[in-house]
């Protein structure tokens, strides 16, 4: 049985249809990609797993469990955690304040504070700044941290290389490898193909709301992939 | 000269009730952006239930916080959970015209349950002892008692706010309320749990308010104001803020009063009006947000 | 006709809205002939009836399209009734000519107000308005020469008045405010200055960007509600013969404006007609219970609120697609439209 697995699962904005049955799946311990061109639906996609969009609770089956449209305060004790696009770091708290309430859920897990800095060193000198004093990859540090604090099973990372420069987005990238070694799935959501490719056991690709591919990044074709990318 | 004097020490003793009327108001609109307009009633309300508490125990009605204080906070929870947050979004009407009823409901409960006459409570010889300064001067007890509190309960919300994962779950549902569901805080939850803080903080204030003096079900409302008024006064989201800003406004009623006994009152509202139009994020603003 | 008008036009009116504009002229004369046909008590009723509804009408403005959730509209009430003891009772000036200088009084002082209260945003603005409103009633009660705290009676005003003809201009003033603020309001609505309100209204910063002038409609919809707020405190300053600054400065007023818009229908026409209509039926109905029909009317009013936020007209409209108000533009297409269309 896949980790997690949705079957033809729609979401709306009001009446606005932005995702038309998806069917997609992770399996333990595997990292996946989701491309796709701006307003593809890949970031509603992840919103809707976690619990910030409503859907229909059997369109998204997590660890066994129907969990679509479940409160996201409760979806993050399940072991499911989301790294906002655009960080989203708490301002009044601190980066030590903001990695503690990521563990708010208390799901028990390998992750700890001491964890987590020794996965980002830098994070541990900036302890008592707050969050969103800090430069953007190390605020994406502290957002991925964050995540981790509720020990996931399956970590959803939402452009998290989006507005960094290469060598910082190599830096978040490097930490990959320790977060897969705890057993922990990862579906990361990404408009650099390259990164995505490098990184992903299986790709999907999004567009106008539908799954246009998918499949081993060893087995697409070039010209397949930009067909499915930009729909020409 | 002496006169004077007293007349400031007065003042900013009564911004200690100010305070303790103001906190919950504070706390409500730092972390959900809700100003209850309900509010100066249900500091009234308490000061019935402290009256009817002590009536039936036949103790001092400081005994009757026992009770009032857990009974505001049982209210607070439920009532944000039944109804506030139903009301909570971008449309700043329903949370005004809900709170505005509630407070409309409460004052003419009030006023079937207890008639118009005005009641108080009476803590014996207590409320008029006085403790003896230098230079011929007296200050209360019970304003001296009332301000304690103030600081006391001022004091322990700064260090809910920065030493508890309950403080840390309000700054985070304060600051972005989506982001903090993702953590697994549920924001219903943590909201009914500020509305309880802050009405157990009405449950002092308004037994306070009823010892000091006689309440009656319209006078409600004026205590929103003051309450409305030492936020604003103190600069919104910050709690010493709040603090400062009632004995500020005390202190601008308590000089009205000397001057003429009709513009107490008025000068209170004047000195908002001032501090609206010269600092208008208020004396020590933390948050911009208005 | 060009094949581009052919296709499409712009339509404001509907069957209701012609349906409604004859109804509406039948009522007007059946009210100004009311002193001829009508018994005082329901002349009382229906005076009181259509103050009611010209202060729901102006909140409404205010609130349902301006965006601004005043609680202080009590203060241009207050003043428009005291405007009475200073222009009647102090000058002489007759009761009847002074109610629209009451209501300039009102619009005047409005305007260092709003320079104060505009500082304020949302619900921060509502009890900004409501602390300034205290201000002018202890302001009034403090000064002697306005009968202080105590208050006055007007009866020397209107002496020389008879009964019949001070009952009668007191419907007429208060027909011609009452359907006066319905028409201003509709017309307003109608104009190119209606379309900017409800862009305020929907998103302040969009409409900027548009280049309307947030701060300029503001003020006319503030200064405007002060006015009718004003005449209409005069009106009851005549009615009652008897004013004290609780009374006139009264928080009740703002209850039941409030009230009355959002069970009715806050942002509509006609939802003021209706609440104004709910409002005097539950307090004929429970009549003789004191303060209870206050108690069921704020239930009423939560409850709208969190079921039916468009109020009770706006349930209605909604469901059976009728307006008898219409200010929103429709667009109507023509049958080689439809044909193409389909």
């Amino acid at each position: 049985m896949s980790l997690i697995e949705t079957r033809g699962l729609t979401a709306f904005y009001g009446d606005f249809q932005a995702l038309f049955g998806i069917d997609f799946a992770v399996e333990d311990g595997e990292t996946v990609a989701i491309i796709g061109s701006n307003g593809a639906g890949k970031s509603t996609f992840l919103k809707t797993l976690s619990g910030l969009i409503a859907t229909r609770a059997e369109s998204v089956v997590f660890g066994g469990e129907a969990i679509g449209g479940m409160a996201a305060s409760r979806i993050v004790g399940k072991g499911l955690a989301l790294v906002p696009e655009g960080r989203r770091l708490f301002p009044s708290l601190s980066v030590e304040e903001n990695l503690v309430i990521g563990g708010y859920s208390k799901r028990p897990g390998p992750w700890t504070l001491e964890r987590i800095f020794k996965l980002f060193p830098i994070l541990a000198e900036r302890r008592s700044s707050p969050g969103t004093a800090l430069s953007g990859g190390q605020q994406q540090m502290v957002a991925i941290g964050r995540a981790l604090m509720s020990n996931p099973r399956l970590l959803l990372c939402d452009e998290i290389s989006l507005g960094l420069a290469p060598v910082v987005i190599a830096d978040i990238y490097a930490a990959l490898p320790g977060i897969k070694a705890e057993g922990t799935s990862v579906v990361v959501v990404e408009q650099d193909i390259g990164q995505a490719m490098k990184v992903a056991d299986r790709v999907y690709c999004f567009q106008e709301g539908r799954v246009s591919l998918s499949g081993r990044p060893g087995d697409l074709g070039r010209a397949e992939i930009s067909a499915a990318y930009f729909g020409v | 000269m002496i006169g004077w004097i007293d007349t400031i020490i007065q003042g900013l003793l009564l911004g200690g009730l100010y305070a303790l009327f103001a906190a919950g108001l504070s706390l409500t609109f730092g972390i959900m952006r809700l100003i209850n307009i309900g509010h100066g009633d249900l500091i009234v309300l308490a000061g019935y239930l402290g009256i009817v508490a002590t009536d039936a125990l036949g103790l001092n009605p400081f005994w009757s916080l026992v009770f009032v204080v857990p009974a505001m906070a049982v209210l607070g929870y439920g009532l944000q959970r039944v109804v506030l947050n139903r009301t909570l979004g971008t449309d700043i009407l329903p949370p005004l015209l809900v709170t505005f009823g509630l407070s409309i409901i409460l004052q003419n409960l009030l006023m079937q349950l207890f008639s118009a006459d005005s009641r108080g409570l009476n803590a014996g010889p207590f409320e008029t002892a006085s403790i003896a300064l230098p230079g011929g001067l007296a200050v209360g007890v019970f304003p001296v008692l009332i301000f304690v509190t103030a600081i006391a309960v001022i004091g322990g919300l700064q260090l809910v706010f920065s030493r508890t994962s309950l403080g840390r779950a309000f700054r985070a549902a304060s600051d972005d309320r989506v982001t903090a569901e993702l953590m697994g805080i549920d924001n219903r939850h943590i909201y009914g749990l500020a509305m309880a803080i802050a009405l157990a903080i009405v449950g002092i204030a308004g037994v306070y308010l009823a010892i000091r003096t006689s309440i009656d079900p319209t006078v409600g409302p004026s205590r929103l104001l003051y309450a409305f008024e030492a936020v604003i006064i103190g600069g919104l989201g910050s709690l010493w803020g709040t603090l400062a800003g009632g004995m500020i406004l005390g202190l601008a009623q308590s000089i009205g009063f000397r001057l003429d006994p009709g513009w107490g009152i008025l000068t209170g509202h004047m000195a908002f009006l001032a501090v609206l139009v010269f600092r208008p994020n208020g004396l020590f603003p933390k948050t911009r947000d208005r | 006709m060009s094949q581009s008008t052919a296709r499409y036009s712009v339509e404001r009116a509907t069957r209701a809205s012609r349906v409604g504009a004859v109804v509406l002229l039948v009522i007007v004369a059946a009210i100004v002939a009311m002193p001829w046909w009508a018994g005082r008590a329901d002349i009382r009723t229906v005076t009181e009836f259509l103050y009611i509804l010209a202060l729901a009408q102006m909140w409404n403005l205010l609130a349902g399209y301006g965006g601004l959730l005043s609680v202080g509209q009590q203060a241009y009430v207050g003043l428009g009734a005291y405007s009475i003891v200073v222009l009647s009772l102090k000058l002489g000036l007759n009761v009847f000519l002074a109610v629209p200088l009451a209501g300039l009084v009102a619009a005047l002082v409005a305007v260092p107000t709003a320079a104060i209260v505009f500082r304020l945003r949302g619900a921060y603005f509502a009890v900004g308005t409501w602390v300034v409103a205290e201000i002018y009633q202890l302001f009034v009660a403090n000064t002697a020469s306005l009968g202080g705290g105590s208050g006055l009676s007007i009866t020397n005003a209107v002496r020389g008045i008879p009964a019949f003809w001070r009952e009668a201009l007191t419907l007429w003033f208060a027909a011609a405010i009452g359907i006066g603020a319905l028409v201003l309001v509709y017309l307003l609505l109608r104009s190119r200055f209606g379309l900017a309100l409800t862009a305020v209204r929907d998103s302040e910063p969009a409409s900027e960007s548009l280049g309307v002038n947030v701060r300029d409609i503001k003020w006319v919809v503030y200064l405007a509600s002060a006015f009718g707020c004003g005449l209409v405190g005069a009106l009851i300053a005549i009615t009652k013969l008897r004013l004290s600054p609780d009374a006139a400065f009264s928080m009740d007023w703002s209850v039941i404006m409030f009230f009355v818009v959002v069970i009715g229908g806050i942002g509509t026409i006609e939802g003021p007609i209706v609440g104004a209509l709910v409002y005097f039926a539950l307090r004929e109905f429970l009549d003789g219970f004191g303060s209870w029909y206050l108690i069921v009317l704020g239930l009423a009013a939560i409850l709208v609120m969190l079921t039916s936020p468009k109020g009770l007209w706006g349930w209605f409209a909604a469901k059976y697609d009728i307006r008898f108000f219409p200010v929103q533009r429709r667009l109507v297409l023509g049958d080689e439209a439809k044909e193409s269309a389909s």
